[in-house]
Parts: structure tokens; C-alpha cells; sequence
């Protein structure tokens, strides 16, 4: 029994009808495999095109093709037509509020002290400083005698120092993170670049500004030819790192032991001049304490208390924020991204 | 310091239009930081004069004293008043505010009714004038004073500027109006007229007429006067100038004789003390207390004396701790007519000490620990001595002295080093005129040596960086250029450094919050915890906060405890906090310290010995986790945390370390001793974890089954880089196997034997079931074995020898049976 071109046409409009009347992307795959599918009527013409002799075969092949191309034709336009009302009723259903909040989500992050740190150790690594550290327990001769601050200085008292018993261990909780300074000058040889954060211990009650334990981060450059200069262009530096590109800095004259001159810096910030720390030139007597030649080397040093740039940076009014460890303060700052 | 500028005036022409700012940002430029300047009087306006007391009405009936007081204010008739204070009699010269007249806080006067009678105006007291905190009583001024009817406020000097000035422990000279003057005048440009010019000690020869002094040790007092006058009026009223001064610079006028010595110390910065010349038998003496046990100072207050101790003493005992506070005995009081005024160079320390040893912070001891002008004994006393002959009648007797004062040396300098030190060019000129302005003397050697005389009040201007200083602030601050130095190449953070930050990090990714808590720790409280061993030897402070907490934390749990109370009391009921941080034990007998000096880097081996006397200070990471990580929300609830999750993130910690680790059972307080997991490193325990111990939970009132870990991140060693196998791309075979095995043996150890036995193809062993109600001590475990050939698919057969080969070793190692 052979297929005539009437059968293909009465297949083809078959088909047509059938696809047209494919309510949904289900019936219109059955309407696939019937109309279209190896077993359907066209599929059986090409197959028998192989049978017929060459002169008919060109022309019958002709009307199949023609018959397939249409009928996919069809079929396609009828696919895309179903799929838009898929989309339209189907996935429109399963839309969700994308709004719904994931409250629960674990949510952790680092203490803004962390952050800092890391962000100053940082910039300094990227002007070739490494990061020095030390105890917090320290020598008192560490934290003291070799910083130029002699026995009798007001600084060393019990107001201001916590001791550890016994008083003969010579042992106190390190006032500053100078003593890593001097610990730095007595194991390496200039030039030295090193910044040194760290907790730091001063016999203050906790209030509002106020903490006992707080952080420094310290900077100390021997080099020679290390001028004022050179430290107040690390301080410009530093501010523009920590306050943006506009802040602007203030030496003002100081004193402190272990440098000379010494001076305090402070930043202009939000329309006020803003205390950051002291700063100087390292003093040559504290050079010669560590078997470093004031003759040939000299350089400076700076301190900054960490909190503080932190209240400033970060608009923290309140030191017990920073120091009660409740979650929702570390969890403000994630992971310290910008 | 505070200092009226009117005061100033009198050395400095300082502009009359000068703005606050200006004058603040002159006193900053050379380093005095400016608490406050207080503009006086700004808010007084109106008829304020000086009126005498007429007549005085007490009106009886009230629940307080009031008066009806009758003025003679120059106004021809009387004028009434009525007045709340009591401390003044007919005849006396007060001060009154007419109608008209507005007082601070917008205090308007006018005529009332009050008491039943018509009050034309208010007596007033120093506090509702503005000028001081005195409201006592209302201000009785001295006879005399000024015509009736004057302007109170001109004679008063109300209208006046005071700033306080912050004065750095090394500008001792600056506590004076003398010392800022001078630096006022040179940050301004202005001349400066030295107080100390129109004061002529040589009238007061030495001579044996009066007090004679002497000194046994010119280490603690370098030189010392004393000089005598007799004829005293101690009635003599202190003028008002005077005792306006020094109540403008935060003192208070007390008598004549005293207010003289403190307007005498304000004016010049030489602290004077004022004896009872009558009350000295002999003469004075600057010695160690030794025999003298005890002396009462002026306070009343009888103070213990140390032997070494510096006093002044006649031949019976002490009258004064030198330089601190004078003795009561030889109090100068309302009937003294002769009196030895002494003015001395005490050394800085020697003071200090004093000072400290007996708490007592004087105006005296303040600038003599600071060091001050050793040339201003001699002068100060003659000052004091012209003054007391001016406005108390006195007359001179004679004066002694004792030693010589001592001069700064002479400093060698170049004075290029300017330049080179400040990093700009500094032209010589410009170094000495700088010089000379603070008082220097120049002797050139040559263009790159100068001989420097400081000034006498500069006994801290030793060395060429403390001369640079001085050029430094003179040209200002802000005249330095800014150049950015760099150091070293290849700078980077220390390994350890590394690691702090990825635990960190880590941790707060994994929805941990970082807490920085105090170390300081209560030792009960660690008691209670259940520490022993190195972890109850805790440092304690000689001096804490709080007698509360004395010790050095040994560990971090108990802070991380009680910041998790905190945050369980204030609504968080799942949270998960972490700390990184060093702990302090005192377990190691530590060497003698010892004394080092500070002239020169100390011997290498007393910098050891020096080194090693500060103990290890250990860097933990602790963590506590209460209820879950994450917490309940629409979409569920996220799975409680329990002990199992406290190990694998400690040996996670551990392992990103690049560290193999040994997991065993551990009963270590404060954890639950049966769900305590020690973590060994090389054989070395390195971290606990699990859950907490259900008794120190109740005691804080922390959920139950609250789970900690703790790994000490500095005992973790540093492997070397890591060296990884290939990835092997051929597909995998999996065989499940479940065993039933002894309660006793740990899973660790069955899935070493399962490992041993399964062979070289054997990728990796997952847990994924365990059952423990099959009861009779068993306990079910059943795993994934996971197999992969480098070099081809594994068929079916040969990997379930390899699990048969497994089961064998495990049963032959820990009995396992394979569970039906």
C-alpha cells in the first residue's frame, strides 16, 4: 500500500488541526508523537520515499518535506504560543514574595577592632612596615625605664599603671604598645618600619569615653635622614586612609618622654579639629638605650588610640558598645566589607 | 594655668581686638593646649556700685535671716534694700546692683515688693557677680576702697578674660604669668616686658639679722633664702587688685602675708613658703627627717615621716614638709608681726616623691616637681619682701642664703642640624633668632658649632633635638612639609598574624560574633568553673579596678560565660560569640629581674634574663554558642548546636592550619565530662570542645546543653607548604556497610581499622548513620566507603572485597559485627 500525495495532505491538515486544538504543553507533545512522532503518517511517506522509482521520488519528496516543514511550522509556533501561557498561569502561581526576610539567617561578624586593625596593619604592609607585637603583661623596664619615663614618673604610679604581684616581678600591664617599639629596636637593626597595634592597660573607669582596656596602634621608622617631615607625611597618609581624601592634619607642640620634639595630631573632621595621638621624634637617649647610634639614625614615632578613631570614624557614642560584647554590635559590621 | 589677660597685659601688649580664636590658636602654636577662656563680666550691664552700709533692720517672722538695709550709694539719700546675708555690719563697703542693672543668667534687678517692703536694688555676693563659686555671704569690700557711688564693676575688674592654659610636665616655668607672658609675646610678635626686670634683690643684703638657713644636702635643695621682716600689720587688708588676680587664677584669698607668697608664686612661678618668724627657735635647717617621726601640716592633718624625707626644721623639730606644705606649728596667723619668708630651689624628684608619698598635690608642689628657675630664690623673696613692706607696713630685718644655684649646662650644637632634623631648610638666622627668643644665649664657634647658654628657667634644653623643638614651635608646627617615607620591601604579615585573621574570619563567616572581653576575672568564679592545675594559677593585680576581679584571666571561657549571660539577659537567645586573645598564667617560676640602667643598651645577657622574666602569654580563640546559629524564621527553625558541632569547628580550626588531629574523650572542666572532646596535635592537646559542663550552665543560667570550644592558636605548629595528590578523574564505587560494635569503642577508632583494611583504593569513609537503642552496650554505625582507581572503572566485584577486607580488620581490631 503506498502513500499518495492526497494522504500526505489529509495528514498535514490533520496534523494542523490537531495542534491547533493542543489545549496545553502535555497535549500538544501527544499531538508531537502522533503528527510528527516515527510511527505518524508523514513520517511513514519519507519512509517509503526509498520504494518509489527516481523520477517520482524527487517530486513526492518535495510535497513531504513541504508537509513536515509546515507541520513543524506549526507545531513550533503552537509550542511557543502554550509556553507563554504556561508562563503566564503556571509559574505566575508559584511566584513567591521575594521580600520575605531570612531573619534567622546566621549572622555573624568581626569586632570593629578587628577591623581596624587589619585595615591599618594593611596600609602600613603596603609601605613596607611589618607588624610587630608583644605582650600585654610586660616588663615594667620594657613599658617604662627604657622609654625615658624614669622611676618617679607620675605615669608609673598605681593611679595610673596596673602592677602585678609580686611587685618585685617587675611585671605590669603594658600602659602603651611603646614597649614593642623598644622590643623591635633591641632584636633588629635600622632600618626599621614597623607598626605595632595591640591592647593596651590604664587604670581609668569605664564610662562613655573612658575604658581600662583599650587599643593602640603604634608606628615606629629608624632610618637615616628620617626627618619631621617624614612623619608628617606618614600621619597625612594615615588620616586620608582612615578619615577620606580631604581630612586634614595638625601638628601642635607636646611633650612626652621618649620623643623630642614631640607633638599631639590631631584631624579636621566633620567641622571640628578631632585629638588623635601623639607623635615625635624619636629621642635620642631612647635610640642609645637600644644600641642604636642617635649619630647616625634618628626616627619617629606615633600612637593612636584605637577606639577612639573608631567613635569618630563610626559614629559609636557610647564605649560600653565597644567593650560589652553584645552580638549586635559586631554583627553591624559583617565582615568589614565597603 | 589660668591666667586673666588683663594680668598679661601688664608684660605683653596683646591688641584689645584680639579674637578668641586668635588667642587660642597663639598659645596651641606653641604648645599649650587651651581648656577653656572664660570671658568674665560679658553678661553684667547697668548701674553696679560701690555703697556703704547706713542702717540695718532685721525683719523678724521669716524662716530665714532677712535684712532691710539702708545704702548710701552717693546718691545723696539713702537707698533700701532687702538682703538674705548676714555677714556684713553698718559701716561696711558692699556692692550694689540698682534697678536698671542686669546680672548673669539675665538676671534683671528692678524695684519690688518683697517682706512687706520696697527693695530698691540687691546687695551682691561674688557668685551672682560671676567672678567666683563664694556665695556665702555678699561681698564686704575693703575700707576705703573707692569713692561711694563708684563703678563697682571697674574696681572689681570683672570684665576680664581668663584662659586656662594646659601646662606639658617639661614647661615647669610656664605655670606663671611670667612664662606665658613670654610665650604669648613671642607666638604674637610682641615685646615683653620681664616682671622679674623691676624687682632689685641687691637691697636686701645677706646679712646674720635675720632666721639664718642652712643645708645638708645640695642634691635635694641646690640653694635656699631666707629673709626676715618684723612689723607686720596682719590686720592690713589685701588690696583688691591682689586678691582679684589670684582669685581669677583659681586660688583664694586667704590674709595678706599668704595672698602675697601665692600672688608672688603666680606672678613669677616660685613657689614661697611664710613662717612665723617668732615661732622658729634658731635657725632653719633643710635636712632628711630621720629622728623627726611625725610633723602636722597646715591642714591639720599629722602626717608620718619616712627618715630620708626632706623637711625644714629648726633645733626642735620639723616646721614645714619643704616644698609640700608648711607645718602647723609655725602657721603664719592673724597676730603674726614678724615673719621669715623662705624661697628654695628644690630638686624636681625629691618633690615628687614627697608629694606622692603623702598624696598631697599642692599649687607649691606642682611647680616645684616641675623644676623651677633656680635664679628665682633670691628674686621671688626680695618681690615678696617689697610687697610685704608696701601694702603691710613691714620692715626689713635681713636675709640668708644657702648654696649656690645650679645652671642647665652649656649645650654644643650645630645649628644646621635644624634643618636636617625638622626636614626643610631652616636658615641660621632664623635658628637664632628662634633661640634668643626663649632666651638663649649664643657663643658661635663656628657656622656648624654654636655654644648654647639656655635660659635658667630651661633646665630641660640639653641636647640638640630639645634646642630643635624649641626653633620647631617658634616657626610653627605647621610650617613642616609632609613627605611619606617608605621601608622595607617584602613586608608581610607574620604566619601567626595570617592565621589570627582567617580563624577570624572564618568564625564570622560561619555566623560567629567577635567580643573583645577584659581579662580581669574573679577567683572564686574560676573556682566555680571547676579549674584546676596551671588554669587556676592566675597573676593577680596588685592594684585592679575592681576588688571584684584581681586575676589575669588563664583562659578564655570564663569572660566568653559571662558576655554570653549578657547577651542571654538581654533578649538574644541563640548567639554564638568568639574571642581571640592572649591568656596569663603564673605556672613558670620566672628569674630575678634585673636592674637595668638607661644610659646604654643593656648586656645581652642581662636582656635575656630581662626577656625572660615576662611569662608566655598564649594565644587562644574561644567560643560559646547558646542554642543555635542562626535562628527561627518563616522558613524553619535552623538545627540546635550541639557538642558534635563545637568539635568539628575546633578541628576545623585545627585542620585549616594544615594539622592532623587526634580526637579522644576528655573530662575537662568547665565541660560535661561526657561530652568533652580533647584535640591532640603531634601528641600535644591543643583544644577542647563540646558541651558545657550542665552544672556551670545552671549556675549562669545559660541554656542547656550550651556548647564551647577553645584551641590555642599559637600552639598549633606551622606546617610546610602543602603537597596535594592528583585528582583522579576515573568514576568512583561506593559500599555501604553497617557494623554493630561495643559503646566503647569510639567511632574514630572503627574507622581507623575500616581504613587499614580497605586498602590502598580507598578514597574516603563517610559516617553516615548512627544507632544507639539497639541496647546490651551496642551501638550501630553504618558507612560509605568510597573507592576510585587512578587508571580505570572499578568493577562491582573487587570493590566488595575490599569491603569484606574492611569488615575483617574492623572486627579483628574492635569486634565489629556486620548488623543483619
Amino acid at each position: 500500500m503506498s502513500i499518495s500525495a492526497d494522504d500526505v495532505k489529509r495528514a498535514l491538515q490533520a496534523g494542523v488541526a490537531a495542534i491547533a486544538e493542543a489545549k496545553n504543553l502535555d497535549e500538544l507533545k501527544q499531538v508531537k508523537i502522533l503528527h510528527l512522532g516515527d510511527k505518524s503518517e508523514l513520517s511513514k511517506a519519507s519512509q517509503s520515499l526509498g520504494k518509489l522509482a527516481p523520477e517520482l521520488k524527487a517530486e513526492f519528496g518535495k510535497v513531504v518535506g513541504q508537509a513536515k516543514s509546515e507541520l513543524n511550522g506549526a507545531f513550533e509556533e503552537r509550542l511557543k504560543a502554550l509556553e507563554i501561557e504556561r508562563d503566564a498561569a503556571i509559574l505566575i502561581e508559584e511566584r513567591v514574595d521575594v521580600t520575605l526576610p531570612r531573619t534567622g539567617f546566621p549572622k555573624g561578624g568581626l569586632h570593629p577592632l578587628t577591623i581596624l586593625t587589619n585595615e591599618i596593619s594593611d596600609l602600613f604592609l603596603g609601605l613596607g612596615y611589618r607588624v610587630a607585637e608583644g605582650p600585654e603583661l610586660e616588663s615594667e623596664w620594657l613599658n617604662f625605664d627604657a622609654l625615658n619615663i624614669p622611676a618617679d614618673h607620675p605615669a608609673r604610679t598605681m593611679q595610673d599603671t596596673f602592677f602585678v604581684e609580686p611587685l618585685e616581678s617587675k611585671l605590669v600591664l603594658r600602659t602603651h604598645t611603646s614597649p614593642v617599639q623598644i622590643r623591635t629596636m633591641l632584636e633588629n637593626q635600622p632600618p626599621i618600619y614597623v607598626i605595632c597595634p595591640g591592647r593596651t592597660y590604664r587604670a581609668d573607669e569605664l564610662d562613655a569615653t573612658h575604658t581600662p582596656v583599650f587599643s593602640q596602634v603604634e608606628g615606629l621608622v629608624i632610618d637615616k635622614g628620617i626627618t619631621m617631615a617624614d612623619l608628617k607625611g606618614t600621619l597625612d597618609y594615615f588620616a586620608k586612609a582612615m578619615f577620606g581624601p580631604d581630612v586634614r592634619t595638625r601638628l601642635r607642640p607636646s611633650f612626652f618622654p621618649f620623643t623630642e620634639p614631640s607633638a599631639e595630631v590631631d584631624f579636621f573632621f566633620n567641622g571640628r579639629w578631632v585629638e588623635w595621638g601623639g607623635c615625635g621624634m624619636v629621642n635620642p637617649k631612647v635610640l642609645k638605650v637600644c644600641g642604636i647610634d642617635p649619630e647616625i639614625y634618628s626616627g619617629f614615632a606615633f600612637g593612636m588610640g584605637l577606639e577612639r578613631t573608631l567613635m569618630v570614624r563610626h559614629g559609636i557614642t557610647d564605649m560600653h558598645d565597644i567593650v560589652e560584647g553584645d552580638i549586635r554590635f559586631s554583627q553591624s559590621f559583617g565582615l568589614g566589607g565597603r | 594655668m589660668k591666667l586673666p589677660l588683663s594680668w598679661i597685659r601688664e608684660y605683653v601688649p596683646v591688641p584689645l581686638d584680639i579674637s578668641m580664636e586668635e588667642l587660642e590658636s597663639a598659645f596651641v602654636k606653641v604648645g599649650f593646649e587651651i581648656e577653656s577662656i572664660e570671658i568674665q563680666g560679658s553678661d553684667l550691664s547697668g548701674s553696679l556700685v560701690v555703697a556703704e552700709v547706713k542702717e540695718i533692720e532685721e525683719l523678724a517672722g521669716h524662716k530665714k535671716p532677712i535684712r532691710y538695709v539702708g545704702l548710701d550709694c552717693g546718691e545723696g539719700a539713702i537707698r533700701y534694700v532687702i538682703c538674705g546675708a548676714t555677714n556684713f555690719k553698718v559701716g561696711d563697703l558692699v556692692v550694689a546692683a540698682l534697678p536698671d542693672a542686669e546680672l548673669p543668667g539675665n538676671f534683671k534687678i528692678s524695684a519690688r515688693e518683697t517682706y512687706g517692703k520696697t527693695s530698691n536694688g540687691m546687695i551682691c555676693s561674688a557668685r551672682e557677680l560671676g567672678i567666683s563659686d563664694e556665695h556665702a555671704g555678699i561681698i564686704v569690700l575693703p575700707a576705703k576702697c573707692a569713692a561711694l557711688g563708684s563703678d563697682a564693676i571697674e574696681l572689681l575688674e570683672i570684665k576680664d578674660v581668663v584662659v586656662d592654659a594646659a601646662v606639658n610636665p617639661d614647661r615647669g616655668y610656664a605655670l606663671s604669668i611670667r612664662g606665658l607672658a613670654r610665650e604669648l609675646s613671642a607666638s604674637l610678635g610682641l615685646a615683653f616686658k620681664d616682671p622679674v626686670s623691676s624687682v632689685n634683690p641687691e637691697k636686701y643684703a645677706l646679712n646674720k639679722n635675720g632666721i639664718q638657713v642652712s643645708i645638708t644636702d645640695p642634691d635635694s635643695v641646690s640653694v635656699a633664702f631666707i629673709r626676715t621682716i618684723e612689723a607686720f600689720d596682719p590686720s592690713a587688708p589685701v588690696p583688691l587688685w591682689m586678691s582679684r588676680r589670684i582669685e581669677k587664677c583659681g586660688m583664694r584669698s586667704i590674709s595678706l602675708a599668704v595672698d602675697i607668697t601665692n600672688y608672688v608664686m603666680l606672678e613669677l612661678g616660685q613657689p614661697l613658703h611664710a613662717f612665723d618668724a617668732e615661732k622658729i627657735s634658731g635657725g632653719l635647717i633643710m635636712r632628711p627627717a630621720k629622728e623627726f617621726k611625725t610633723i602636722k601640716t597646715l591642714d591639720g592633718q599629722e602626717r608620718k615621716l619616712s627618715d630620708d624625707e626632706l623637711v625644714v626644721a629648726d633645733m626642735n623639730g620639723p616646721l614645714a614638709l619643704a616644698g609640700v606644705m608648711g607645718g602647723a606649728s609655725s602657721e603664719v596667723t592673724t597676730s603674726t608681726k614678724k615673719i621669715a619668708l623662705e624661697g628654695a630651689r628644690f630638686d624636681p624628684m625629691t618633690i615628687a616623691k614627697a608629694s606622692r608619698r603623702h598624696k598631697l598635690s599642692s599649687e607649691a608642689s606642682r611647680r616645684l616637681e616641675r623644676g623651677v628657675d633656680p635664679s628665682l630664690a633670691e628674686i621671688s623673696t626680695a618681690r615678696a619682701i617689697d610687697l610685704m613692706a608696701e601694702l603691710g607696713g613691714a620692715k626689713y630685718v635681713g636675709s640668708a642664703k644657702a648654696g649656690e644655684p645650679r645652671f642647665a649646662p652649656i649645650v654644643k650644637f650645630d645649628p644646621n642640624f635644624a634643618g636636617s632634623y625638622l626636614g626643610f631648610e631652616v636658615a641660621l638666622e632664623t635658628v637664632e633668632e628662634k633661640l634668643k627668643l626663649i632666651g638663649c644665649e649664643i657663643e658661635k664657634k663656628s657656622s656648624t658649632e654654636w655654644l648654647i647658654d639656655p635660659p635658667s628657667w630651661r633646665a630641660d634644653l640639653l641636647t640638640g633635638p630639645d634646642l630643635v623643638e624649641e626653633v620647631a614651635r617658634n616657626i610653627g608646627f605647621d610650617q613642616i612639609p609632609s613627605r611619606l617615607p617608605t621601608g622595607n620591601a617584602g613586608a608581610r604579615l607574620s604566619d601567626l598574624q595570617y592565621r589570627k585573621r582567617a580563624v577570624a574570619n572564618f568564625l564570622a563567616d560561619n555566623g560567629f560574633s567577635e567580643v573583645y572581653n577584659y581579662p580581669f576575672v574573679n577567683p572564686k568564679y574560676l573556682t566555680d568553673l571547676g579549674f584546676t592545675g596551671d588554669r587556676a594559677k592566675a597573676f593577680r593585680i596588685a592594684n585592679p579596678m575592681s576588688e571584684e576581679f584581681p586575676d589575669l584571666r588563664t583562659h578564655l571561657l570564663p569572660g566568653l560565660l559571662l558576655t554570653a549571660q549578657r547577651n542571654q539577659g538581654r533578649g538574644h537567645k541563640n548567639s554564638a560569640i568568639f574571642e581571640i586573645g592572649s591568656v596569663f598564667r603564673d605556672n613558670v617560676k620566672l628569674p630575678e629581674v634585673p636592674r637595668l640602667g638607661t644610659s646604654s643598651r643593656p648586656s645581652e645577657g642581662d636582656l635575656a634574663l630581662l626577656l625572660s622574666g615576662v611569662p608566655l602569654q598564649p594565644l587562644h580563640v574561644g567560643a560559646v554558642v547558646t542554642g543555635s546559629i542562626g535562628k527561627d524564621d518563616w522558613a524553619g527553625a535552623p538545627a540546635e548546636f550541639t557538642w558534635s558541632d563545637a568539635i568539628a569547628f575546633a578541628k576545623k580550626i585545627i585542620e585549616e592550619s594544615g594539622n592532623t588531629v587526634e580526637v579522644s574523650s576528655s573530662d575537662f572542666a568547665p565541660w560535661h565530662p561526657g561530652r568533652c572532646a580533647e584535640i591532640q596535635v603531634d601528641g600535644k592537646a591543643v583544644a577542647h570542645a563540646g558541651e558545657l559542663h550542665p552544672r556551670v550552665l545552671s549556675m549562669l543560667g545559660l541554656p542547656a546543653r550550651s556548647c564551647a570550644f577553645v584551641v590555642i592558636l599559637s600552639a598549633l605548629p606551622f606546617r610546610e607548604v602543602r603537597r596535594v595528590s592528583p585528582v583522579l578523574t576515573m568514576p568512583s564505587a561506593t559500599q555501604d556497610l553497617s557494623v554493630v560494635v561495643s559503646k566503647d569503642i569510639s567511632a574514630q577508632q572503627v574507622m581507623n581499622s575500616l581504613r587499614k583494611g580497605a586498602g590502598d583504593l580507598l578514597e574516603k569513609i563517610d559516617l553516615f548513620d548512627r544507632y544507639d537503642q539497639i541496647g546490651d552496650g551496642k551501638i550501630s554505625l553504618s558507612f560509605t566507603l568510597t573507592f576510585r582507581a587512578a587508571d580505570r572503572t572499578l568493577t562491582a566485584e573487587e570493590v566488595s572485597g575490599y569491603r569484606l577486607s574492611a569488615l575483617e580488620q574492623a572486627s579483628k581490631d574492635c569486634g565489629v559485627v556486620i548488623r543483619s
